[in-house]
């Protein structure tokens, strides 16, 4: 069998679910390997070894930590070299992993999927991919044809099946073209915690739009009851009421979670596209005729600021209860 | 400055979007327009010519229609249009669409780019990686998904916020940009925009003009094909309350009910 690269997201060699996920994909197209940037490995192993790694490949270089695309795509691609002939690249969606998997896959004429949901074992060695297509009305099944498959995987695609391994350290030279040096970061500010799950991740997410006119407070108290991420529509955004960060919809967030809460979000295909896959959803609107209610599981046809505070009320009841 | 902005004709995504019997997108019988998110790097185009002199040059690679694409960005205000219109070129993955722009940029700006703008991504295939790709086809620097953009003294420099952080990034010129639909409100093409546009050059580019192998592009040569799509089941419409006073406590009852709390 041939070898799969995962490459780890991690902080400070913490490393993520999403991580241990990709492992586990990993095993069903080969022998999973992992791929470590950074200088923590010694705290990242052990997790790396009980998801399956036989090997970890070390870039350990501040040229490629540094967080841009084009040097990551160097270092994975001196990676690809030294694992001699990967049968894929599995690489966690986020905005610089994709660019850089955009990148390898110029590097090495590797076939590239983004955002797949899925990923198979193919007859004659290949992968099959699955992701969703136009606002995800469409659920799309692809073959990669050109080797390696490089493909970014979406968070809580396969449970973690523990599959333990050697996780042989091999370190991996990289010399980071002055080309990919050349754009850089100047400057980082933080973003303030809100202390609740990131949206991509969460298994709740209870989202605000045009309907709270500005003020989120019942919104984010139903949120903190649930233990759930909060959302906002672009309405809600371009108005300047919430983050961009927090943005569910085609050109924000796509989440996937257990229960969606739509609150005074119409429902237009921008934000259908970021949130129909949701498992259950619910939405609270005023006007009867929005579109969102022809998505919900549960529907509330009424002013948010009266159901969302009874319904915070009653479920912090019920859990405390 | 001489500024590239690449653009997409895309299905409208108001429409019924669907795949044709090859399995790739079908855009025979949906309407097609300028992607929506393209607009934004029009704009942001117009915006630095007109405040530091120059062109701007629009390219996009597509079939027939994709003409319109390149007419809403001239009546909008760009000065100058390209189309790479090839048959050869029909379900072409990201990759070779790289390679078409990144010959068709060279061509367009005499082989020396100074500044190439993208959206953040189509709103079709909506993978945002078109612009990363290029940047490695052109060897060029990449400032990508900006919300602010500062082009001065030989260098672009923006903002691009991830959920963790907001960076400040950086590069000299030439580079690559792709901006969000944060960085600024596209203008609508005035009607004296719209008569204007009808006496723009555009210029037809075959991929034999481009001096790119036909082998190398199209679905024959794509590196992943569709291999088949379903159509989500329509969501079934659950139960519906008008709030009377108990409607905070019906949602409650419903996700306990579901297990969700």
């Amino acid at each position: 069998m041939g070898e799969v690269l995962v490459l780890v997201d991690h902080t400070d060699g913490q490393v993520k679910k999403n991580t241990a996920e990709l492992l586990t994909l990993a095993a069903r197209l080969g022998e999973p390997s992992a791929v470590f940037v950074g200088g923590t490995v010694e705290a990242a192993r052990p997790r790396l070894a009980q998801f399956g790694a036989g090997t970890v490949y070390v870039v350990d270089n501040p040229d490629v930590t540094g967080g841009l695309a084009a040097p990551l795509a160097e270092a994975l691609a001196a990676v690809v070299a030294a694992a001699g002939d990967p049968v894929a690249v599995l690489i966690p969606t986020g905005a610089v992993a994709k660019e850089a998997a955009a990148r390898l896959a110029v590097k090495t004429g590797g076939g590239l999927v983004t955002d797949a949901t899925n990923v198979e074992a193919s007859g004659e060695g290949g992968v099959t991919t699955t992701q969703s297509a136009f606002a995800s009305n469409y659920t799309v099944t692809s073959q990669v044809t050109a080797a390696p498959a490089i493909v970014t995987v979406k968070a809580n695609t396969a449970p973690p099946q523990a599959n333990q391994a050697g996780a042989t350290v091999v370190p991996v030279d990289v010399s980071v073209s002055e080309v990919a040096k050349a754009a850089r970061i100047t400057g980082t500010q933080a973003k303030a915690k809100s202390g609740r799950p990131e949206l991509a991740e969460a298994q709740i997410v209870v989202s605000g739009g045009r309907g709270t006119g500005g003020d989120f407070s019942p919104v984010e108290a139903f949120a903190d009851t649930l233990g759930a991420a909060v959302g906002a529509s672009r309405a809600a955004v371009d108005a300047g009421w919430y983050p961009h960060s927090n943005q569910v919809g085609q050109t924000g967030k796509q989440v996937s979670p257990q229960l969606y809460v739509a609150c005074g979000i119409s429902g237009a295909i921008q934000h259908r596209a970021g949130m129909q896959t949701s498992k259950t959803i619910v939405a609270i609107n005023k006007d009867e005729e929005a579109p969102i209610f022809e998505l919900v599981d549960f529907g509330v046809v009424g002013d948010l600021f009266n159901v969302l505070p009874q319904a915070t009320e009653a479920v912090s009841k019920a859990k405390n209860g | 400055m001489n500024i590239v902005v690449c653009v997409k004709y895309v299905p409208d995504a108001q429409a019924d979007r669907t795949f044709s019997e090859d399995n790739t997108t079908d855009r025979a019988n949906v309407d097609g327009l300028l992607s929506e998110l393209d607009e934004y790097a029009v704009e942001e185009a117009l915006k630095i010519a007109e405040a530091s002199g120059g062109e701007v040059t629009v390219v996009t690679v597509g079939p027939e229609g994709a003409a319109d694409a390149i007419k809403k960005s001239l009546q909008m205000g760009a000065h100058k249009g390209v189309h790479v219109l090839d048959d050869a070129i029909h379900g072409s993955d990201a990759a070779a669409t790289s390679l078409v722009l990144a010959q068709a940029v060279k061509k367009a700006a005499d082989g020396a780019p100074e500044l190439v703008l993208l959206g953040l991504a189509s709103t079709d295939g909506t993978m945002s990686v078109v612009p990363a790709m290029l940047a490695e086809r052109l060897g060029l620097p990449q400032v990508t998904q900006v919300s602010t953009l500062e082009v001065a003294d030989g260098l672009v420099k923006g903002r691009r916020d991830s959920d963790t952080a907001s960076d400040a990034l950086e590069a000299s010129l030439p580079a690559v940009v792709s901006v969000t639909d944060q960085i600024n409100e596209p203008r609508y093409p005035s009607f004296k925009g719209i008569m204007a546009a009808k006496k723009k050059p555009v210029e037809t580019w075959s991929l034999a003009d481009l001096g790119v192998d036909a082998g190398a592009v199209g679905l024959a040569n794509a590196g992943t094909r569709v291999v088949s799509f379903t159509a989500r089941p329509a969501r079934e419409q659950g139960e519906i309350v008008v709030d009377e006073g108990d409607g905070g406590t019906k949602l409650a009852e419903f996700l306990a009910k579901s297990k969700l709390i």
